[in-house]
């Protein structure tokens, strides 16, 4: 009785928070905007590298928000592995016997690489890029561990700590290669703005596949646990 | 020179948890001290140059905003940045020793907390909404990150419960974002605060201010949303929890005091600053109140942080509809108090977590000895609690007092309750520490001595915010710095 | 009122039955689905907001894009805690006075001094 009572009186706030919500919306749409930032952009899109928008702004007039956000990536997987407290990856419950899966794998990985490859070289001018690319490597990694393909890279070790800060790492030589030349952090030079871009692009595709399939595997099947602080073991 | 410095904070961070990301635990440990050593030059560099030049704004890849994100480095950005250096430094090097080598996931912790430390940075410099939010998620989840390690059950329920009213408050804050950018169509701070008396919708930019604070809110543990604080702040290793409890909780309400102090003339109202004030003020005396009756040590403090934080909450009404002296006064206490409570925390956890590794046990009553045994570390620890009291001459009296000044000057009287019976309730959980370690108890004379650099850290913590009342003029008269005219990155 | 609105409108929406779930349900797992239903209408508001004149604007797309990954890398973290904290103690919520235990799992490590 007192649950219902708790969830109706939950389900009126939240619905009192839609309406108000919903009118937000409603009374800010009725507004123009106030700065054209779009017309700003096209203004100087000549000069990013690049000609599809979004890429031009994830990768160059908004740059500090893609590095922040892949030190993001980068701290989930090295939290995914610090708790996960094993050094074998040959865990049965993570692989199927399924000789289906494992047949079709063999169709499906080179399709899913080249599609991979694909998006990661159509971010240029058209709708794609790093993202979309490294969750298509990503996902193609998790297909390929659950049809059974011990992948010995992402075992903890250098070799996977390396993969996780490959692309990060290269942004931030990139970024800090452009203060040295007595530009602000990030200011790409405008000539070698594309191959900058390029570049970063494809080791961040690399990272992020690399952080997603680290933090898929990232079993906890160790059952041992460390004593809290004026406890003993 | 200016250039270079800020190249040099922003990079410092990051390369370093890169760095020792590739390592194992001792020679990140090495690697790390001297990260600290060159981030705290780099911090207190640019600290003086804004001190003797004036604010100024970064482009980030040489694009002005509304295109591109800048970062504003202001008198009050930098003295957060110092105060990092200095917290953030000292709980870095004590955890170097703190931390037991042989645990091979204790290296993961140098990369969280470099990605920390890059995080804070990029929050205090951070004038553009968006940025801000992707800098509080990588706060966010690199302490979640460190609450976690061990992985031990209460920790990972402490670090579950964390992350969730983290993402909660992000997304809230992020909702708000939303509406201000369909309205303005830029998520530049400064932009926008110059667009807002013109600003027409006003009824949605108030819900999206009050969305914003209230994410932020359950960020910064305020009452009542503060249930997430003391399991993870109580549970974590002691340099982790001094580093919660001093730096990350602040962040987010650092965002929360420049979104009032930018929009808050236009967008805020009386109701909502008392509300949020008085939220604040239930916070100081309900979490002193619950430290006094906690059994386990590192609950006191983490308990007597939820307390410290609604001081905080009381800029938020005596910035509100008052002559200009009088918020300057709130701005200035609100500055120390944040200062005093960073390192007096940092202290205080510090300590705690010395005296339970001399005891070997985590409660209060056993500590029972511990004041012949080390009496350094409980000195510090009772320094830190006379910053946290509000006695002369600490840190933590200047910040009270310029809000009781505050509080009088705005006809405002009734924050005095919270200011002075916070004061005597946080006098009853410190002294009652103290009573239970000077109990002669002859049962245990087992004690473990730390060694000597692990005491001495805290001490110094203790000290600085000892005597931040005596420097308390030169750190203010920077924090409160315009910009320079015409002065520009 | 244009697409994009309507687009806005259904974000608000999914905001709503997102925190109504993300406050109700006990099970941690679907905590974290709630939580992503709450992140995707706000993506959906703040493009659906700025483009309500009908022109697309590449900028909060691009935040979009960002605040996906952001909350693919928390989602993920959420899922590998969630899923250690099941292995060692049995809970699947956080309220540990309703446990629920799956027979032939881990019991929970007794321990002497039980917090709370």
């Amino acid at each position: 009785m007192r649950r219902s009572v708790g969830i109706r009186a939950v389900a009126g706030v939240c619905l009192a928070f839609v309406i108000a919500l919903g009118l937000a919306v409603l009374g800010i749409a009725e507004t123009p905007a106030h700065v054209d930032l779009p017309e700003l952009l096209l203004e100087s899109m000549g000069q990013s590298g690049v000609e599809h928008p979004v890429t031009a702004v994830l990768l160059n007039f908004r740059s500090y928000d893609t590095l922040l956000e892949i030190g993001v990536l980068v701290i989930a997987g090295i939290a995914g592995i610090s708790v996960s407290r094993t050094t074998s990856l040959e865990d049965p419950e993570l692989r199927t016997s399924d000789s289906l899966l494992y047949a079709l794998q063999r169709w499906f990985v080179p399709l899913m690489l080249v599609l991979a490859g694909y998006l990661l070289w159509a971010g240029a001018d058209r709708p794609g890029g790093a993202f979309q690319a490294g969750a298509v490597l990503a996902a193609t990694g998790v297909m390929m561990r659950l049809g059974g393909i011990p992948m010995d890279f992402l075992r903890p070790g250098i070799l996977l700590r390396l993969g996780l800060a490959l692309g990060f790492a290269v942004f931030l030589l990139i970024a800090l290669a452009s203060a040295i030349g007595g530009e602000a952090f990030l200011a790409y030079p405008p000539a070698v703005a594309k191959q900058l871009i390029i570049l970063i692009e494809t080791v961040l595709t690399l990272s992020i596949a690399m952080v997603l399939l680290a933090l898929f595997v990232s079993a906890p099947v160790n059952r041992a646990a460390e004593p809290g602080e004026g406890e003993s073991p | 020179m200016i250039l270079g410095l800020m190249a040099g904070l922003l990079f410092t961070p990051l390369a370093w948890a890169v760095l020792t990301l590739l390592s194992g635990f001792e020679r990140s440990r090495l690697i790390s001290w001297l990260g600290i050593l060159i981030q705290s030059l780099v911090s207190f560099a640019l600290w003086a140059a804004v001190a003797s030049e004036g604010g100024f704004h970064y482009q980030l890849g040489g694009w002005p905003a509304p295109l591109g994100i800048e970062l504003r480095v202001d008198g009050l950005a930098v003295t957060f940045v110092m105060l990092t250096a200095v917290v953030g430094g000292a709980c870095g090097w004590h955890a170097g020793i703190y931390l037991d080598p042989k645990k091979n996931w204790h290296r993961y912790f140098w990369p969280l907390f470099w990605f920390l430390w890059a995080g804070l940075n990029g929050v205090w410099l951070g004038a553009d909404l968006f940025n801000l939010y992707v800098a509080l998620e990588l706060i966010s989840l690199s302490a979640v990150g460190l609450v976690a390690l061990g992985g031990q059950a209460d920790a990972l329920r402490a670090a579950i419960r964390y992350l969730m009213a983290a993402l909660l408050g992000s997304l809230a804050y992020l909702l708000g974002v939303a509406l201000i950018y369909g309205q303005f169509g830029s998520l530049s701070m400064g932009g926008i605060s110059e667009l807002l008396p013109a600003g027409s919708g006003q009824a949605g930019l108030i819900f999206a201010l009050v969305l914003m604070i209230a994410g932020l809110a359950l960020k910064t543990a305020l009452f009542p949303l503060h249930g997430w604080l003391p399991p993870a702040h109580g549970i974590a290793k002691s340099p982790v929890s001094a580093l919660l409890s001093a730096l990350v909780v602040k962040a987010s309400f650092y965002i929360a005091a420049r979104l009032w102090l930018e929009f808050g003339e236009h967008l805020g109202s009386y109701g909502l600053a008392q509300l949020v004030g008085a939220l604040g003020g239930v916070g100081v005396l309900w979490g002193s109140w619950l430290a006094f009756r906690q059994t386990r040590l590192k609950q006191v403090v983490a308990y007597s942080s939820v307390a410290q934080i609604g001081y905080l909450f009381l800029l938020f009404p005596l910035s509100w509809g008052v002559s200009e002296a009088v918020s300057l006064q709130a701005q200035q206490g609100m500055t120390l108090q944040v200062i005093s409570h960073a390192l007096a925390k940092a202290a205080m956890f510090l300590a705690a977590g010395n005296l339970i590794m001399s005891v070997g046990s985590n409660r209060v009553d056993a500590l029972a000895g511990v004041s012949r045994f080390l009496p350094f570390s409980l000195f510090s620890f009772g320094l830190a609690g006379v910053s946290l009291m509000g006695l002369p001459p600490t840190g933590g009296f200047a910040a009270k007092w310029l809000l009781l000044q505050a509080s009088l000057g705005s006809g405002q009287w009734w924050w005095l309750i919270v200011l002075l019976g916070g004061g005597l309730l946080s006098a009853a959980y410190v002294f009652r520490v103290y009573r239970a370690s000077f109990i002669e108890n002859s049962d245990t004379d087992l004690f473990f001595h730390p060694s000597r650099s692990l005491e001495v850290i805290p001490m110094i913590l203790a000290l600085l915010s000892l005597g931040l009342g005596l420097v308390a003029e030169p750190v203010l008269s920077v924090m409160a710095l315009p910009f320079s005219k015409g002065g520009g990155g | 009122m244009s697409a994009s609105l309507l687009y806005a409108l259904a974000g608000v929406a999914l905001c709503g039955i997102g925190l109504f779930g993300f406050i109700t349900l006990a099970h941690l797992l679907r905590k974290l689905l709630a939580f992503n239903l709450i992140g995707s209408g706000v993506f959906l508001v703040l493009v659906g907001l700025a483009q309500r004149h009908g022109e697309p604007d590449p900028v909060p797309q691009a935040l979009v894009l960002t605040g996906i990954v952001v909350a693919i890398a928390a989602t993920a973290l959420a899922v590998v805690l969630i899923r250690r904290y099941f292995h060692l103690s049995g809970h699947t919520t956080l309220r540990a006075e309703t446990p629920e235990r799956v027979p032939g799992r881990l019991k929970p490590q007794t321990r002497g001094d039980n917090p709370e």
